[in-house]
């Protein structure tokens, strides 16, 4: 009896225990002012945000890095970050429609490249796509990158177009997906925003496109309805616009929110 | 007296709480989207190429570890040597490594830019991002779980049988085809289906090493992850089809382990 009482209070101990530490992760200690700030980020954004992140004094900021549609998909199915970052206004725009996020931010202009790996002369410019033999990375259509990728090809013509996208090996689900193939030299090229060339440190050559292919690629933020870490939230996109952030984003090589005009 | 009043209650609550948690997720993919809507899903040549590729190279797959783990587990069963417990663990060892692990592992080796890619180029075989990249990934995620079973069986295989076969003039191939496989078809076969079902489940090796296009490379659990963003019934409708092929394998590995330790117990 009193053995089993007292493996019933060790247990009851080791529960609590496990509890408190469960308590502490979901608030991060609570020592931050207000908790940290969970932001839910396109992958193109990794290197901005980081850096960002660090300089950003009023909370600790917590990243997730994925493709913005996948990320969409779970602020739609009830997950709750403070922030969603997307590599496009569309996702932000359609989930203030439904009222998951409130008014979306255009924070920040990309441009869409063609990148090979560095020392590789197989692809030196958007005419060598076509060619037999050449393999390419994509993103899948309902990423951003892969949606403005299709929307370059498609202001080729039918013949170009179509000898490139018989060359796609791979439908990617993000940049990060696209770069690694590029890095390990799975494939001779690939459409990435120029931002994440940067990121590469030189292990990747940004190819410049012809301005009259380039999409208007423009970054929206917004918080997330009943975001827990509102305050927090807010500071850190004010902060985006008009603080450390527009450094940040200019190091890894965004252009400003006014940058992103359609052509 | 007091003690047994509240142990057996505490152990079926936490059945309870254990089900519960297990199932509700395998439940809520059949209940969230209405049968009509799951079967119309099915009708998208995306969904129906991803499951096509996802039978062809999970076969393949099994044929290749088939051919080279049958051998090997009846080796590892029946003979001992230095280092066989070292063997064992580094044939078993992909069944604990995380699948992102394996994928970069892939890359890292037989890839382009891998260690032995050269190799491999050599020979005029294109792995990385082609169905034949898909099969390989399946084939090193899924193989220990065949040998595994393959070898257990080999190993309840009563000695006294090969010895027999030995002594009435059959050759040691002649034993390990007509005798030993045979006898441990059964554990071989519930090893072959929990196998399969690793390979039809194997997710980040395939998109890290393979990548993933249409009728190419794109198997069915990537399918599914290109689809949550943009069209989640259909994410939902190859998703209940994986269920019911995974329940099938597993219940066809139970039953066939349930026959072969039924067999050995009959002995």
């Amino acid at each position: 009896m009193s053995a089993s009482r007292q493996a019933t209070r060790r247990l009851a101990v080791t529960l609590l225990a496990i509890l408190a530490l469960a308590g502490c992760g979901s608030d991060g200690g609570g020592s931050s002012g207000g908790g940290d700030v969970l932001v839910s980020a396109a992958t193109s954004l990794k290197t901005a945000f980081t850096n960002y992140g660090e300089q950003f004094g009023d909370a600790d900021a917590q990243f997730s890095f994925a493709g913005s549609d996948e990320l969409a998909a779970q602020v739609r199915s009830g997950a709750k970050p403070d922030i969603f970052a997307s590599a496009n206004t569309k996702l932000p725009d359609a989930l203030y429609a439904d009222g998951l996020v409130e008014k979306p931010t255009v924070f920040a202009a990309n441009r869409l490249v063609l990148a090979v790996a560095a020392g590789t002369t197989k692809v030196r410019s958007l005419h060598d796509l076509g060619a037999k033999g050449v393999t390419i990375a994509i993103g899948s259509p309902a990423v951003p990158i892969g949606s403005y990728t299709r929307k370059v090809l498609g202001r080729l013509d039918a013949v170009q177009r179509k000898a490139i996208l018989a060359n796609v090996r791979t439908n990617e689900p993000d940049v990060g997906g696209i770069s690694a193939k590029l890095t390990q030299k799975a494939v001779d090229a690939g459409f990435l925003y120029v931002t994440d060339v940067t990121a590469t440190n030189g292990r990747l050559k940004a190819i410049e496109l012809p301005g009259r292919l380039q999409p208007a690629v423009a970054y929206g933020v917004a918080i997330v309805t009943g975001a827990r870490h509102r305050k927090a939230a807010r500071a850190f996109i004010a902060g985006l616009l008009d603080g450390t952030g527009p450094q940040a984003l200019a190091d890894a090589g965004f252009q400003p929110a006014t940058a992103a005009v359609s052509p | 007296m007091t003690r047994g009043r509240w142990f057996a209650p505490a152990l079926v609550v936490a059945l309870a709480v254990v089900l519960t948690f297990l199932t509700l997720p395998v439940v809520a993919i059949f209940v969230r989207s209405s049968p009509g809507n799951l079967i119309a899903a099915l009708d998208d040549p995306g969904v129906l190429d991803a499951l096509w590729l996802s039978l062809r190279t999970t076969l393949l797959a099994l044929a290749i570890i088939v051919v080279f783990g049958t051998p090997a587990a009846y080796l590892l069963a029946t003979r001992s040597f230095r280092g066989h417990a070292l063997v064992v663990t580094l044939v078993e060892l992909p069944l604990v490594l995380p699948p992102a692990v394996a994928g970069v592992g892939l890359l890292a080796a037989i890839g382009p830019g891998g260690i032995a890619g050269g190799l491999v180029a050599e020979t005029g075989l294109r792995l990385a991002l082609e169905t034949a990249g898909v099969v390989v990934a399946l084939t090193f995620v899924a193989a220990p779980f065949f040998i595994r079973g393959a070898q257990t069986a080999f190993a309840a295989v009563d000695r006294s049988w090969l010895e027999a076969s030995r002594t009435l003039g059959a050759s040691e191939a002649r034993t390990f085809l007509r005798v030993a496989v045979p006898a441990a078809a059964p554990g071989m076969l519930a090893g072959l289906a929990l196998a399969w079902g690793r390979a039809v489940g194997e997710f980040g090796a395939t998109l890290i090493f393979a990548g993933s296009f249409r009728g190419r490379t794109q198997t069915a659990p990537l399918a599914i992850y290109e689809r949550l963003g943009t069209d989640f019934d259909a994410a939902l409708a190859l998703s209940a089809v994986l269920v019911i092929v995974s329940g099938t394998l597993l219940l066809s590995a139970r039953l066939l382990g349930g026959q072969g330790v039924a067999a050995r117990a009959a002995r």
